[in-house]
Parts: C-alpha cells; structure tokens; sequence
C-alpha cells in the first residue's frame, strides 16, 4: 500500500489563534482514516486544507507525490462531501452528479451512462428529473456522495456526511459508506465528532484535540489502549484514577491514590514515582463484598441502572467520585447503599502518562543536549 | 352555526377597524381617488381656451398614435432598456463585492450606496450638468491639464440622460442584487470548485443561476422608472433624449391639456402593470419589489 496523502509540519493559525498545530498525518491507500474530535479540534479545517479551500500557514500537503498546498481546489484530485450536502438547488439530480464530468468535457453519452451507473449505484434509479428540494435527507445524502464518487477522485474527503441524519438512517448509511469505500477501493478521509461513528467505519482513527493529533491507532488500539487522558474519556466510557507510581514488581505497578492503592500491569516505559493516570472501561470494573488483594479501594452502592443486556451500577467512592460499573443482570450483588471493594484484573486497566511526564520529559531531554 | 360565525366576526371587526382603517382611509384618498380622477379625465375634452369640460370623447387616446409620440415611445424604451443594462454591468461586481466581502468595510460601502438618497435627486442631477458642462470641473480640469484644447461637448445627448438615469436608479438595482447575492449559500460555490469547476465556470453554471431573481427584480425597478423620470431627461437631455414622463409633463405644463396628459399617464400606468404581471408570471417574486 503506497502513501496518498502526506501532511507534514501542518500550522494554521487564524490571528492568534492556532487551529491546527504541526501536524503530521500519513494517509494509506484505499485506506478508512477518520479524524475525529470535538468541536473546535481542528479536523474540519485539516480536511479543507486537503480539498483547498484553506491555505496552510505553515506546512506541505502532498496528494500522489504531488505537492498540492498552492493548489486551487478545481486543480486537485480530491472530492469532497459536505456535511450541508451543497447540492445545486436549480439543477436537476443527474445534473448535479454531471457536474464533474461537464467541466471535465466528458463526452456526453459517455457522461449520461456514468451518471446512471452511479446513480444505480447509491439506488437513486429514476431520480434524474427530480430536484434536490424534493428529496428527503437520506436521498439528498447519496446525491452528494455519487456527486462525488463518479469524478473517481484518488481520496474522498467527507465532513460529518451523516451528521444530520436521523440515528436509524445513520446507523445504515454507515455500512452502506463503509461496503462503497471497500467496493470502490478510494480512500477516504472522514470528519466526525461522534465516536461511535470512527469505531464503525474506520481502518484507523487520529483523535485530534486543540489542533493536534492526541492518538493515530486502529479502532480497537484507540479503545482498548489510549495513550492519553483525553483520548480515555473522548472515545466511550471509562472510569479514571490520578496517582503516583508507589512501586514496581514484575511488571505490576502499585498506584496510589487519593482513596487508596491499586494495581495495574505496567509497560516498560512507567518509572517510579512518576504521577499516571489508570483508565478502567466500566465493563472491565469488578466488585465484591470482600476485600481484594492489592486493591485497597472502598465504596459504597449507589444505584442501579437496567439497560437491557446489561445492569449499570454507580459506587461512590469517599472523596465523592463516582465509578461506572457494568455487570451483566441477574448476577448476585451488594445491596444499594451497603460498603463493595470495587476492583479489577491488572492487565484490564490502561496506565496513561500523565502531561506532567511529557514536561519532564522534555526538560530531561533539555538537560541531555 | 350561522350565529357562531357572525359573533366571531363581530369580535375581530373593531380591532380589525382601528388597524386597518386609517390605512384604507389614506390609500383611498391618495391613491384610488386620484387615480379615478386621472382616469376620468383622460376621457375628457377641453375647449377652445383649454378649460375641462366634461365632454366624453375617446380622441385623447386616439392623438397618442401620433408618429411624433411613438418615436418618444420607442426612444423612452431604448433609454429604460440602455439604463438596465448599464445598471446591471456597474451593480453586478459592485453588489457581489460587498455581499461576499468580509471586509468591515462592508457596512460602510453599503451606506455609500444609501446615503444619496437621502439629497434630492434633482440637486444631484443639476451637479451633475455643473460636472459636465462646457464650462464645467470635467472640461476645465482636463484642459487645464493640456489633455484637450476646446471643451468636449458632453450634455444634451442620449448618453447624458443615460448616465443620470444610471446615477439616480443604480441603488434600486443594487439592493435586491445585494439580497440575492448574499443569500447565496458560500458551499455551493466550493461544490463547484472542488468538483473542477474554474471561478468563469462557477459564475455561468452557479452564481448567475441562482441570483437571477435578483437581477430580475432590479431591472425591472430600474426600467419602470426610468420611463418617467422626465427632470432627468429634461436636465441632462435637454428636450433631445425626452422620455414619456416628459410627454406628460409637458402635457401639464406648458402644453395645457390635462385631458392629453392623463391619457398618456393611464398609459404608462398600463405598460407598468403589463411589465410587473410579466415579472410576476415568469416567476418573480413579489416581496423583492417592496410591494
């Protein structure tokens, strides 16, 4: 798999405002890239800087071994899909697909074949005459995305495509993405905020956070192993413990905290004393009416919360926090209100580097130079 | 049933009255009732010392065929139709510019569009024949300047009425333009660019499309005025680029037959509903003309 978009040294920078800050981004072939984030992250401006409609600050962007940063728009081979789908309103939907192909010169009845095949491909059959006002927002959806698609750029760039539909339709317009990236072998860049959403679809996630990317991974190394404190709790629940590195055995490091010691499995590159932050996935959390080796964390039960498969549980811990716990139902448990030691199986819970490490870090790197 | 109704009626009818009757009061008053009256006396006849008298006859209407007034007809046209088109080669850039503009200027290039309206547009125009007058700024700073030695003939002509109808009516053409331009939705225009299009093609295929209503309405705001602007035409034409208000006018005025005039007031009045009921037909909406 050859390298199709590269970003490298990326800054964007509104006034004083850093939107996005020294990027570095390696897009894969035919690869699924979500960049995902909250409001404000910078995503939606890294996937204008890509289709042109933003300048880098500072920076190059390169698409096929082409540096392409002082490019226009219409001189690039990317394809965009707008979250507002952008279609033209006075134009009908086989106009709107021909779009591209017109201002390329595509012979006519090579065009109007294209566009029918397209259109049969999003099932959009017998909508050529129709206008965007008359179609419903799914429709208008795949408009865009064929609008898109026939020009058969080298990566697509969609931004939030699905962010107004209804959850239903969102839920199958997400496979039906994902079956047409795959049959199509193009790659895609996708902008969303919602993670669920990046888990889904993606081949590899980049969370960005404040204008920087926090964590590049698979979906399942984003959930099962964040490197960072945001990434923990922006991508789907956990509970989180801040405390110090007390000592190492093993590959087993004691933490304490506020509310006591607890143990975790420990990579290599943890050293004593350092402050870390423990992410524990509520259904990764245990508890029991006894006390467990190692864990010296005590809490009482607050509630429970049916969900169908499985049974939520709140314990409050004595400085107040509150630990998510998930339990499949029908399972024996503490009664509300009654003392549990929660817990958990060490190599369940992910030690994260606190930011302070990242400082000492480089002012230890300071040191050696 | 019955009853239900006319107690409901009865209930809205005074509020409705004391909203909407000092208005119909007014309306028909300056409106209707002059209107009527005009009408009327446009089939009146006027006797040998140019006094009304009430004498039905028909050949008040029947003079306007002259040969004489329909060369003023079609020379009004030509100027209507020269002024729309000057308007909408000048408000175009000027409206696309400060529409899209995000430039804090954008206010006050807006205001500058404004603000002569509120001098009488006669005062402007007589600045205008002080501008270009043999004797005029134009003419002394360019010989003054060497650039020509006699004075360049510039008032008095076709294209002087031209130019103060543009000058005088500009703004009707570039606050709908403004509006429409505007109201244009910026990702369509990055659609099209991304999907290949380059900036001529995004104008032909998207901008012009979509803000033809705009430049619809503007012209016809310029061209029914433009008809009877006769001060314009009387000023800077000098009587050699008349248009129909002019006819009217002097119908009024120095001609002394109200009957004549009113026949060709009722007439400009007709070409006006004929244009807007084309307007209307072919699609225009009606709020953008402030009706």
């Amino acid at each position: 798999m050859g390298k199709i978009v590269e970003i490298e040294g990326v800054n964007k920078i509104y006034g004083s405002n850093k939107v996005v800050r020294d990027l570095n981004l390696t897009v894969d072939e035919g690869e699924f890239l979500t960049l995902l984030g909250s409001s404000g992250c910078g995503k939606t401006t890294t996937l204008r800087m890509i289709a042109g409609f933003e300048e880098p600050t500072t920076g190059t962007i390169t698409v096929e071994g082409e540096k392409v940063e002082d490019k226009e728009p219409y001189e690039r081979n990317v394809n965009t899909v707008f979250q507002s789908y952008a279609l033209f309103p006075h134009m009908t939907i086989f106009d709107n697909i021909a779009y591209g192909l017109k201002m390329k010169k595509v012979p006519k009845a090579e065009i109007k074949e294209r566009v029918l095949k397209m259109m049969e491909l999003v099932q959009l059959n017998g909508f050529e005459k129709r206008y965007p006002s008359q179609l419903s927002g799914g429709q208008k959806q795949r408009v865009a995305i064929a609008r898109a698609l026939i020009n058969r750029p080298k990566v697509l760039l969609l931004d939030e495509p699905l962010g107004a539909l209804d959850l239903k339709l969102r839920k199958q317009m997400q496979l039906e993405l994902k079956r047409l990236q795959k049959k199509l072998n193009i790659t895609f860049i996708y902008v969303t905020h919602d993670q669920e959403e990046a888990l889904t679809m993606s081949d590899r996630i980049a969370v960005m956070h404040d204008g920087v990317i926090d964590q590049l991974a698979t979906p399942t190394e984003i959930y099962e192993h964040p490197t960072t404190k945001f990434v923990a709790t922006f991508i789907g629940e956990t509970n989180i413990y801040d405390g110090c590195i007390t000592s190492i055995n093993d590959g087993v490091a004691t933490i304490t905290l506020e509310n006591g010691a607890v143990s975790v499995s420990c990579p290599s590159d943890f050293k004593l004393l350092e402050y870390a932050t423990i992410s524990v996935r509520p259904e990764k959390m245990k508890f029991s009416k006894e006390k467990v080796e190692g864990f010296e964390l005590v809490a009482q039960v607050k509630d429970y919360v049916y969900v169908g498969s499985v049974l939520k549980c709140i314990v409050v811990l004595p400085n107040g926090n509150e630990l998510k716990i998930e339990r499949l139902a029908g399972q024996d448990l503490p009664e509300i209100g009654s003392k549990c030691y929660p817990y958990w199986n060490v190599e369940d819970a992910v030690l994260i580097h606190n930011e302070s490490y990242y400082i000492f870090e480089a002012l230890n790197n300071i040191q050696l130079a | 049933m019955a009853g239900k109704i006319n107690h409901k009626f009865r209930a809205n009818a005074l509020p409705a009255m004391i909203m909407v009757g000092p208005v119909a009061v007014i309306m028909l008053l300056l409106v209707a009732v002059p209107l009527i009256y005009v009408a009327v006396m446009s089939f009146c006849s006027i006797d040998e010392y140019y006094n009304l008298t009430s004498d039905f006859t028909l050949s008040n209407y029947g003079r306007l065929a002259n040969s004489d007034y329909i060369k003023i007809y079609g020379q009004s046209l030509l100027i209507a139709f020269l002024t729309t088109v000057m308007c909408i080669l000048i408000g175009y850039p000027f409206s696309y510019f400060i529409a899209r503009t995000k430039s804090k200027r954008k206010k006050i290039l807006y205001m500058l569009v404004i603000i002569p309206f509120w001098t009488n547009s006669l005062i402007r125009i007589y600045g205008w024949r002080t501008f270009l007058g043999t004797s005029g700024w134009l003419n002394s700073a360019l010989m003054a300047l060497n650039i020509i030695s006699e004075p360049l003939d510039l008032l008095y002509k076709n294209g002087t009425t031209v130019l103060g109808m543009v000058y005088c009516l500009i703004p009707f053409m570039i606050l709908p333009l403004y509006t429409a331009i505007e109201k244009l939705d910026g990702t369509l225009l990055e659609a099209s660019a991304d999907l290949g299009a380059r900036p001529v093609s995004t104008f032909f295929k998207v901008i012009l499309p979509l803000t033809s209503s705009g430049i619809f309405s503007g012209s016809l705001m310029v061209f029914i005025p433009c008809l009877g602007y006769f001060f314009v035409a009387d000023i800077l034409g000098g009587g050699n680029s008349d248009v129909i208000g002019n006819l009217i006018e002097r119908q009024f005025q120095s001609g002394n037959n109200w009957p004549l005039g009113a026949a060709l007031s009722i007439i400009l009045i007709i070409v006006t509903l004929v244009l807007v009921k084309i307007y209307q037909k072919l699609g225009g909406d009606m709020d953008a003309l402030g009706v």
